[in-house]
């Protein structure tokens, strides 16, 4: 299980989803799902390829709108926001996604600096720079301030990823599989980061993932995504201690013993 | 095997459904065209000014283009000189060959070889970009940070397209007639002075103006076009190498369409 102590509050719900459906045409993804992200905690929400668990999170920071239900997000309707209210929240979401989406074009100076001087535009150049290097201090990745994204590894775009959501100071972090192909040894690193940022920045956070491994060593609470609806929550004991074969597939694939 | 009138009535139907839905997905897809265009006039004025990005689009559009655009001219005024040459003799008239070749450069060949190469060069290069940028989620990115992507992405390079296109074709005009004139002046031994004042005496402000109006449509159809296919690129590496080719075919064929239209136009005007 996971180490340290973070601190929880049950009674401030940061994210309220209820009854949440979307359909893609004929394919219903998300059939009513209801989940409650508390301040302060790492959620794991596990769940096998094509379950809609990006869907979820996209939905959570407003690029897709739901068919139904409500999406309470720090207090405000996502699905109702437009335009600047909309941008005003998004920027107490960090949002890590599946393949790091760095912006190709730009260094990863640039591409750490882009949320921030576009947000915060009375910042002087010295404190942007040193914003920058602070988040690239808590990713461990000083030494790479003036190369391009596609000089780095999976695993370092990974975590420059990670660090550009850091730069505006979520209240909420959203990471999309941020283990998702990487090595055993890589892994451990993204989730010692992932749990690092919760203390140091006291962010709440839903994490994606079908690694079992990092579901244990962050997750405070995890919910399991199945046909379109949230089937198990709990621990991971309480997630896993069932006899639905489809639970027991999940787990077996991961610990091959 | 028979073919009962039932049966026949009942293979119409299926044929006139695939057929009604085929219609219906070219009409959505006019009408995604439609308000792709209309969100870009919506949001050209709308504040922020994204004025560092269209600069940079400016920069890379137009004056990276110049040394193909230099070439590409100047080799098209010294062929089209030399290629219209043996019709002019025939009659001994090869002294209008300035007026002649100015008149062709000015009104057809500048605008139309500059937005070919431009809708070759910007148009692939845009929706490559934009289309990779889609793909790999770079976009979504964009938004989350609270960031509009339409705007940063799609507007700057309309933008930029629709002014440096005909920048450019003023350019090429320009070393296009440089081409001519060294061929000119190397088979008829015409001075500069003279060849410039037949040049220019062969043409009217009103070509020149055509011209450059033609030159900001086919700018802004080829930003357009490029923007919107790679806008739209559907996932996977595929769709990156489907938007660039398809931003340069349809680009061409809307830059042919559109010449012909003009040239309605400004016949009618003259
Ligand atoms: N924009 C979209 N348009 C149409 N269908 C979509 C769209 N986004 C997702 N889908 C469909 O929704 C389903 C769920 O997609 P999603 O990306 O959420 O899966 P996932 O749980 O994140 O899977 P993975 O673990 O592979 O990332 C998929 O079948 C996908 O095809
Ligand atoms: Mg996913």
């Amino acid at each position: 299980m996971k180490k340290g102590q973070p601190v929880i509050d049950r009674s401030i719900s940061v994210i309220s989803i209820k009854n949440l459906v979307k359909s893609f045409g004929d394919l219903d993804v998300l059939r009513g799902v209801d989940l409650d992200l508390y301040k302060g905690e790492n959620l794991v929400v596990l769940g096998k390829s094509g379950t809609g668990k990006s869907v979820l999170i996209k939905i959570i920071s407003g690029l897709l709108r739901p068919d139904e239900g409500t999406v309470n997000v720090l207090g405000e309707d996502v699905p109702q926001l437009r335009g600047r209210d909309l941008d005003r929240l998004r920027l107490r979401i960090g949002f890590s996604f599946q393949n790091s989406a760095l912006y190709d074009s730009m260094t990863i100076k640039k591409n750490l600096e882009f949320p921030l001087v576009r947000n915060q535009k009375d910042l002087t150049r010295g404190e942007v720079l040193q914003r920058v290097e602070t988040v690239l201090d808590a990713v461990g990745l000083s030494q790479t301030i003036n190369q391009m994204p596609s000089e780095l590894s999976g695993g370092q775009r990974k975590r420059i990823g990670i660090a550009r959501t850091l730069i505006l100071n979520p209240d909420i972090m959203l990471y999309d599989e941020p283990t998702a192909g990487l090595d055993p040894i890589t892994c451990i690193e993204i989730n010692n980061l992932i749990n690092e940022v919760q203390e140091r920045f006291h962010t709440s956070s839903i994490i994606i993932t079908h690694d079992l491994t990092c579901a244990k060593a962050v997750g405070d609470r995890m919910v399991m995504l199945l046909d379109g609806v949230f089937q198990r929550q709990g621990t991971f004991e309480e997630v896993f201690n069932t006899d639905d074969k489809r639970v027991k597939l999940f787990y077996d694939y991961n610990f091959i013993d | 095997m028979e073919v009962s009138p039932e049966n026949e009535k009942r293979v119409r139907t299926r044929r006139s459904r695939v057929i009604s839905r085929k219609i219906d997905r070219f009409f959505l897809a006019l009408y995604d065209i439609f308000s792709f265009n209309v969100r870009f006039f919506k949001e050209v004025f709308l504040p922020p000014y994204e004025g560092k990005e269209i600069i940079r689009q400016c920069y890379e559009i137009g004056v990276r283009s110049l040394p193909l655009i230099s070439l590409t001219g100047f080799i098209i005024g010294i062929v089209f000189m030399n290629q219209s040459r043996p019709s002019l003799a025939e009659f001994g008239a090869t002294s209008w060959l300035p007026s002649l070749v100015s008149l062709a450069i000015v009104r057809a060949l500048a605008p139309l070889v500059t937005a070919l190469i431009g809708a070759g060069r910007i148009g692939s290069m845009i929706g490559a970009e934009l289309g990779s940028m889609k793909v790999t989620e770079q976009i979504d990115a964009m938004e989350v940070s609270a960031t509009n992507p339409f705007k940063f992405l799609v507007v700057s390079r309309v933008l930029a397209t629709t002014f440096m296109i005909p920048a450019l074709m003023m350019y090429t005009m320009l070393v296009a007639l440089l081409g001519a004139y060294l061929n000119v002046s190397a088979n008829e031994g015409t001075s500069f002075v003279t060849y410039f004042t037949q040049v220019f005496d062969a043409i009217t402000f009103l070509d020149i103006f055509s011209s450059v109006i033609k030159s900001t449509l086919f700018g802004y159809t080829i930003g357009m076009v490029g923007c919107y296919k790679g806008y739209n690129s559907s996932k996977g590496t595929e769709g990156v190498g489907k938007a660039a080719n398809s931003s340069v075919v349809t680009a061409m064929f809307l830059v042919f369409i559109e010449e012909l239209l003009s040239l309605q136009v400004i016949t009618a005007l003259r």
